[in-house]
């Protein structure tokens, strides 16, 4: 087994797949690992890993850790976290890193609770820095500062976890930025033996049905709603504020002029005779601001009104105006987030 | 069959309004300084409890919520709903807890109340958006989880069947009971106050509320025990003090940025390609997309 305190990350896979947000967390936890002088290690939990490390030591992986049963894929909770838990026990990492993921988030507290240790959900940045405790005067060095959005977005908290380990997080696919460290790196691995890690009482609960299912449309809870109205003129240019919304990770709204018309369908009506949102964004797109739909919408924290007229009412409660053509503007909105995202 | 279920619900503060004295200096949150709302998905939970209890005549449906002694109010709301009790867990030094601090100090109540067999939650609460509470008391009370659930599809004396919505598929997964499932905001909408049930339960009161009743309504509230909310202190459900509140909470906060946006004032965004960019870096840096 290799030395203690360094830096793991736990790595998700799907049909012979390291997924994207893992990738991610390689990248930052190298970075990361690099500047603590201590070595990035990962694990895979599952079934059929054979040269599944040829996907993570470019990236700069030092040790790969591989738990392969075919009990363990697809994931449940407890076993995963069985696995985890005893091997942090053994290994004694000082930081964990998860996605901020169905998996991850059900995972991480699970693992977090047993071995006390803290954890942080859904952090935006990661960073190394020291700290003093206000009431003891004790200083740390190196701790994983833990910067993470709170209170619905209102505040941007920094999390230390000055005493307990390992310090852990969860973030968010698309959050950090996914590249190669060297193509040609290589490390070891190290292959456990899955009864060693998880009881045969941990398998408690049992998977029954899986599959592939789209979402219902969910613009209630969304942080980001794109929305089109009577000026968007065409089903078919809804596609734009589709493209948009993925692109943004949000949904499309519609104001009820455009589900009338038949541009959109009815659960995606904002306003009084709709459903009223408060999103983080709205983007309000060819919508000329009737009441009743400014009553569904006006407590959105961030409002921009796209629109061909510079006097369209809805530009009154919006914080920003961009005057033109949405088929003009939308695109570029695409390009420019693209650019700037990661 | 009948089930006993609890159901945690948190009042929480109404995260779109926040003023400026809703933080204290130590960084964590003046609660007593906002709107006080129930927690959305707290209110799917409920549903799902009350659907069991709506299948099964005999079935209680008891709210454990922790916080200040106000929070008896999400019982109040709860009880109009359609559940039979609750309880307010409330004590000063429970404050400033983080989510293992908090998880713990619930899972002990949860041992105090005695016989249960599912305890459902909100997938997470508004404040902090951690979703860490839920799988953490299962943890700490040796439970399976069964998070994002999406609806209840069948329960047994021995098994609970449970349809979770995951980031592109749904799963469906059987677990023994007792066992923890937290709710997503996805699943059905919580049923409206129940004008029978309002008037039923609304002079319901927790214990320190009826210390400051008229002598009439205390005299009610003796008579009629299910009014009656009480308030759990850490000692009474046997806390350790080095693992509740602050110094139970193994993460500290190091530093508060305020990202509120001030200006309502209309920006106008010329169309053009460096105005459009800019606005976007603009709503990157502040946390906005991205």
């Amino acid at each position: 087994m290799t030395d203690n305190n360094n830096l793991i990350v736990y790595c998700e896979y799907d049909e012979g797949r390291i997924a994207d947000v893992s990738l991610e967390l390689l990248t930052k936890g190298r970075q990361l690992a690099s500047k603590l002088g201590v070595k990035l290690e990962a694990i895979v939990i599952g079934d059929n890993l054979d040269g599944i490390e040829k996907q993570l030591f470019p990236y700069g992986v030092d040790t790969v850790y591989k738990v392969s049963d075919k009990r363990l894929y697809p994931y449940t909770s407890n076993p995963h976290a069985a696995v985890l838990i005893n091997l942090f026990r053994e290994i004694k990492p000082q930081i964990c890193l998860m996605g901020a993921t169905c998996i991850g988030r059900d995972l991480g507290p699970r693992v977090s609770s047993c071995l006390h240790s803290g954890l942080t959900a859904d952090c935006t940045s990661l960073e190394i820095g020291d700290h003093k405790d206000p009431k003891t005067g004790k200083e740390y060095t190196d701790l994983l500062y833990q910067i993470r959005p709170a209170f619905g977005g209102n505040i941007v908290a920094t999390i230390v976890n000055p005493d307990c380990r390992p310090q852990m997080a969860t973030v968010r696919e698309g959050v950090m930025k996914k590249e190669i460290f060297d193509e040609n790196h290589k490390g070891e691995v190290i292959e456990l033996e899955a009864s060693k890690y998880v009881k045969p009482e941990d398998f408690v609960v049992e998977i029954i049905d899986r599959h592939i299912e789209k979402s219902k449309i969910n613009i209630k809870g969304a942080p980001i709603i794109v929305a089109g109205g009577y000026g968007m003129g065409s089903r078919e240019n809804f596609d734009l504020l589709y493209q948009l919304a993925e692109t943004l990770g949000g949904e499309v709204g519609a104001s009820r002029a455009a589900v009338d018309a038949g541009f959109a369908e009815h659960a995606r009506q904002i306003g009084q005779t709709g459903v009223t949102v408060r999103p983080k964004l709205y983007i309000a797109c060819g919508i000329s601001g009737q009441i009743q739909h400014i009553a569904g919408m006006q407590d959105s924290s961030i409002i921009i009104s796209i629109n061909n007229d510079p006097d369209a009412p809805i530009n009154t409660i919006a914080d920003f105006v961009i005057t033109g053509n949405v088929e003009d503007i939308v695109p570029k909105l695409i390009k420019y987030y693209k650019k700037n995202s990661k | 069959m009948s089930y006993n279920i609890i159901v945690l619900a948190k009042q929480v503060p109404d995260t779109r309004n926040v003023g400026k004295d809703a933080m204290k200096e130590d960084g964590t949150i003046n609660r007593a300084a906002l709107p006080a709302i129930f927690n959305p998905e707290d209110l799917n939970a409920l549903e799902q409890a009350l659907r069991i209890k709506d299948a099964n005549p005999g079935t209680t449906v008891t709210i454990l919520t922790m916080g200040l002694p106000r929070a008896a109010e999400v019982i109040r709301e709860a009880m109009y709903r359609g559940a039979d009790a609750g309880i307010v867990l409330t004590d000063r030094v429970l404050g400033g807890a983080d989510t293992l601090a908090t998880s713990y100090s619930l899972a002990r109540a949860v041992n105090k109340f005695g016989k249960y067999d599912l305890i459902l939650g909100g997938r997470q609460a508004i404040d902090g958006d951690t979703a860490q509470v839920g799988p953490q008391i299962a943890e700490k009370l040796g439970l399976p989880q069964i998070t994002y659930a999406e609806e209840i599809l069948d329960i047994t004396p021995e098994n609970i069947t449970v349809k979770r919505r995951l980031e592109n598929g749904v799963e469906t997964l059987r677990s023994p009971l007792p066992c923890v499932v937290t709710v997503n905001g996805s699943a059905a909408e919580c049923r409206p106050r129940n004008a029978m049930r309002l008037q039923k339960y609304k002079y319901a009161a927790s214990t320190s509320e009826k210390a400051k009743l008229s002598e009439d309504r205390q005299a009610l509230l003796e008579k009629r025990e299910y009014l009656n909310i009480p308030e759990w202190s850490a000692a009474y459900v046997e806390a350790d003090p080095e693992q509740i509140g602050l110094p139970g909470s193994p993460t500290k906060v190091k530093a508060i940025e305020n990202v509120v946006f001030t200006a309502k004032e209309s920006r106008c965004i010329e169309n053009n390609d460096q105005q459009i960019e800019d606005l976007i870096r603009e709503l990157i840096a502040n946390h906005t997309i991205g």
